[in-house]
């Protein structure tokens, strides 16, 4: 939202509600944030409907078995929610910087530098106790992350580098560094055919939240997007990456330390996603290899836009997406649709919800003076 | 417990989803008959390593009172131990195919060791004694039909150059190349194959540069060892040279260029497992064998292979058929730095554990492993 403050459409929206007592007038804003996105995900699905229905596949069933795969059994609920987490906190790495204006589109590189700094930590630390393992992965994740995405922040700040492509570069350079480390000084020489690390050791990996298989990485998330949304809209510190955000150099004027605001922010970005990686470590792998760059990074691009980079709306749109890839499994098996479907699925999502944007302010029923 | 939290979800979205759910629920959900998983890390359609699974899929297909349920695009994640679940919980699979390398460890095992009763069958020859019984691993020696490929594809070299686009300087990578290498030896003894590794499995741009590149070089058979060949083979042909395919016969792909290739054969392997299990039979859990075990065999040849190396390769072939078996790694064998890696008078027969280790080129293969 902050970072198009200066679309003078969402200047109504948000000036508009405070000219009537009326209920819709009060909540109008609320309610334009859940009425259209979710008109504009009934548009997709109905647009995906069409689309299978040209491949000679019923619509009906189609919506049946993304329900019962993504939300219909309590399997099918934890299949969703471990897919969502990763995700949350990947979206976090685009939602964050978004405040001030950034686009960073990096987070697979944080993911996978803070996968390898906890991954070093951890093997540094062998045979210390479990609890400071633990700790020192989820704190060497966090640095790691960070300070990779730190480093498209400083690119931009001292050096004007367009921080969207530095950080989709260092991407693949975050790739090969971690190639060039598991295939040669980290590589467990057992590791033949599958060049990975050695293991960080069971006794260490974080298990699941009791009485689910879903991870704790879902719980990491939870708490990372709350924070992130009571440190944008409910602190200073937050007011002011707004502020900065929408405009630079009033920020400036007013004597804030934009430099610093810059850094902070990609630094608590960029450590969300390497607590992603931390998590897909200590939860899931136990050890670092190639399998890690598995996209949760570039998955988390979408999220935060569809969630207009609101960090508490970047949950359910996890939960969303995760419900949709759960779902993915079933349609291939039960449709015979291949799995690309439920890759147009998510760009016509995309799509839809980018053009509602149009539509916010607009609807006159939610308007103060219509 | 699990059916109030759908029946809470029910009437909280009260959706359209819910009451298509609700009104196509009746369907029969799982049948009386068998069903089997497979879950591929790529394409089913790849002209590689997953049709080739795809084809052992589609020959269980054909036997009566079986069900196969497909999975592509899986990656080496959780979400391969999530597609496991999913085919148990949802579709009732009691026995499971999670082909691709990295599904192995901790992710088939994980689910292994949750599902006691269920049979694992995964592709790579992973399984060691710690690991559950119901986890199986096998595969297949294809440098035999390398060998094979190398003869055919040293005869038919008028330069003598030979290339090999290969993905990562492993064990089982590097021992394809040098059994190619030494295979084409056999037909002339000066020929020499020159191998460009791409770094990664599906680095299809890279293919297609390492494939000109080797072509500007003056190599006119070329052979891979990649996920997907097709983008060698397609472009090698383009560029009027002429290919040895990989893990499926790409022939269809360039009919005229196409020599021989080293094909898997799990058409015949997979009907063997269903066989095994319905007669009560355990397979073993750490299962190999080469050309003469039906676990690989050799494309049928071109209309450009000469008389006298179909004479030279069926001579060959019938000896890796016989009851002796061949070695091709025999003693006196000289890495292309100029040290002997095997000494004379030893033969490294197919299962001699030391092969699995591979880290050298051999002798007339031009690159390095670093």
């Amino acid at each position: 939202m902050t970072t198009e403050a200066a679309d003078p459409v969402e200047a109504v929206g948000t000036v508009a509600p405070a000219a009537d007592a009326g209920f819709l007038q009060r909540h109008g804003g609320a309610i334009e944030y859940v009425l259209i996105p979710g008109v504009a995900l009934v548009g997709a699905l109905g647009v995906f409907g069409i689309f299978v229905a040209m491949f000679g596949k019923s619509p009906l069933d189609l919506y049946f078995y993304m329900y019962y795969g993504a939300f219909g059994t309590w399997f099918s609920w934890q299949n969703t929610l471990t897919r969502a987490a990763p995700l949350i906190l990947t979206a976090l790495c685009t939602a964050l910087p978004a405040q001030l204006g950034m686009v960073i589109i990096g987070g697979e590189g944080a993911l996978l530098i803070g996968a390898l700094s906890a991954t070093s930590a951890a093997l540094l630390l062998q045979g210390m106790p479990p609890l400071i393992v633990q700790i020192a992965m989820v704190i060497a994740g966090v640095i790691g992350g960070g300070l990779w995405v730190m480093l498209s922040g400083a690119l931009r700040q001292y050096r004007g580098v367009n921080e969207t492509i530095s950080s989709l570069l260092l991407v693949y350079i975050a790739l090969a560094v971690l190639n060039h480390l598991v295939e040669g000084a980290m590589r467990d020489p057992a590791s033949l055919n599958k060049p990975s690390t050695r293991e960080i050791g069971a006794a260490n990996m974080f298990g699941s939240i009791p009485g689910t298989d879903v991870h704790w990485g879902l719980v990491f998330g939870l708490i990372a997007a709350i924070a992130a949304y009571i440190l944008i809209y409910h602190t200073v510190f937050g007011f002011a990456a707004r502020v900065a955000g929408g405009n630079i150099r009033a920020a400036k004027i007013v004597g804030l330390n934009v430099s610093k605001l810059i850094l902070t922010v990609c630094f608590l970005a960029g450590g969300a996603a390497g607590l992603a990686g931390m998590v897909e470590v200590a939860a899931v792998q136990g050890r670092t290899n190639a399998n890690l760059a598995a996209g949760y990074g570039f998955t988390g691009i979408l999220v935060a836009f569809l969630a207009r980079h609101n960090p508490l709306a970047i949950i359910p749109v996890a939960i969303l997406l995760g419900g949709i890839s759960a779902s993915g499994g079933l349609l291939q098996r039960r449709l015979g649709l291949p799995d690309a479907s439920v890759l147009v699925l998510q760009g016509i999502i995309f799509v839809f919800v980018l053009a509602s944007d149009a539509l916010y302010g607009r609807i006159g029923f939610l308007k103060g003076k219509s | 417990m699990e059916f109030g939290r759908i029946s809470r979800r029910h009437l909280l979205q009260g959706g359209a989803a819910l009451t298509l759910g609700a009104a196509t629920g009746a369907r029969p959900s799982f049948a009386a008959e068998t069903t089997i998983g497979f879950i591929y890390v790529g394409s089913r359609d790849d002209y590689g390593y997953n049709q080739a699974h795809a084809q052992g899929a589609a020959a269980l297909k054909k036997i009566p009172g079986l069900k196969v349920v497909e999975e592509e695009k899986v990656p080496e994640t959780d979400a391969v131990e999530k597609t496991i679940e999913s085919m148990i919980n949802l579709d009732g699979a009691t026995l499971l195919f999670p082909t691709s390398f990295g599904y192995y460890n901790p992710h088939m095992v994980k689910m292994a060791k949750k599902f006691p009763k269920l049979h694992f069958e995964h592709c790579g020859g992973l399984w060691s004694d710690k690991d559950p019984k119901n986890a199986g691993s096998y595969f297949g020696y294809i440098d035999e039909a390398q060998y094979i490929s190398g003869i055919v594809a040293g005869y038919s070299s008028k330069s003598g150059k030979l290339g090999f686009v290969a993905a990562k300087p492993i064990p089982q990578v590097l021992r394809n190349i040098n059994a190619f290498a030494l295979g084409a030896r056999l037909a002339n003894p000066k020929a020499t194959t020159q191998v460009i590794f791409t770094g990664d499995w599906s680095m299809p741009v890279k293919e297609a540069e390492a494939t000109n590149s080797l072509i500007d070089q003056g190599v006119d058979v070329l052979t891979c060892h990649v996920d997907g060949p097709k983008t060698m083979v397609e472009n090698a042909a383009r560029r009027g040279a002429m290919v040895c395919g990989y893990h499926v016969n790409q022939s269809p792909l360039a009919p005229k260029a196409y020599l021989t290739g080293a094909e898997w054969n799990w058409e015949a392997l997979y009907p063997k497992f269903v066989k095994m299990i319905a007669a009560g039979e355990s397979i073993p859990n750490f299962y190999r064998g080469g050309l003469k075990e039906e676990i690989v065999k050799t494309s049928p040849y071109g209309e450009a292979v000469s008389a006298e190396a179909r004479k030279h390769a069926d001579d060959v072939k019938a000896k890796f058929l016989s009851g002796d078996g061949y070695a091709i790694f025999k003693g006196g064998l000289v890495d292309n730095k100029g040290k002997t890696v095997i000494a004379a008078g030893t033969d490294r027969g197919q299962k001699d554990p030391e092969l699995e280790k591979m880290d050298y080129l051999v002798e007339g293969v031009v690159g390095a492993t670093s």
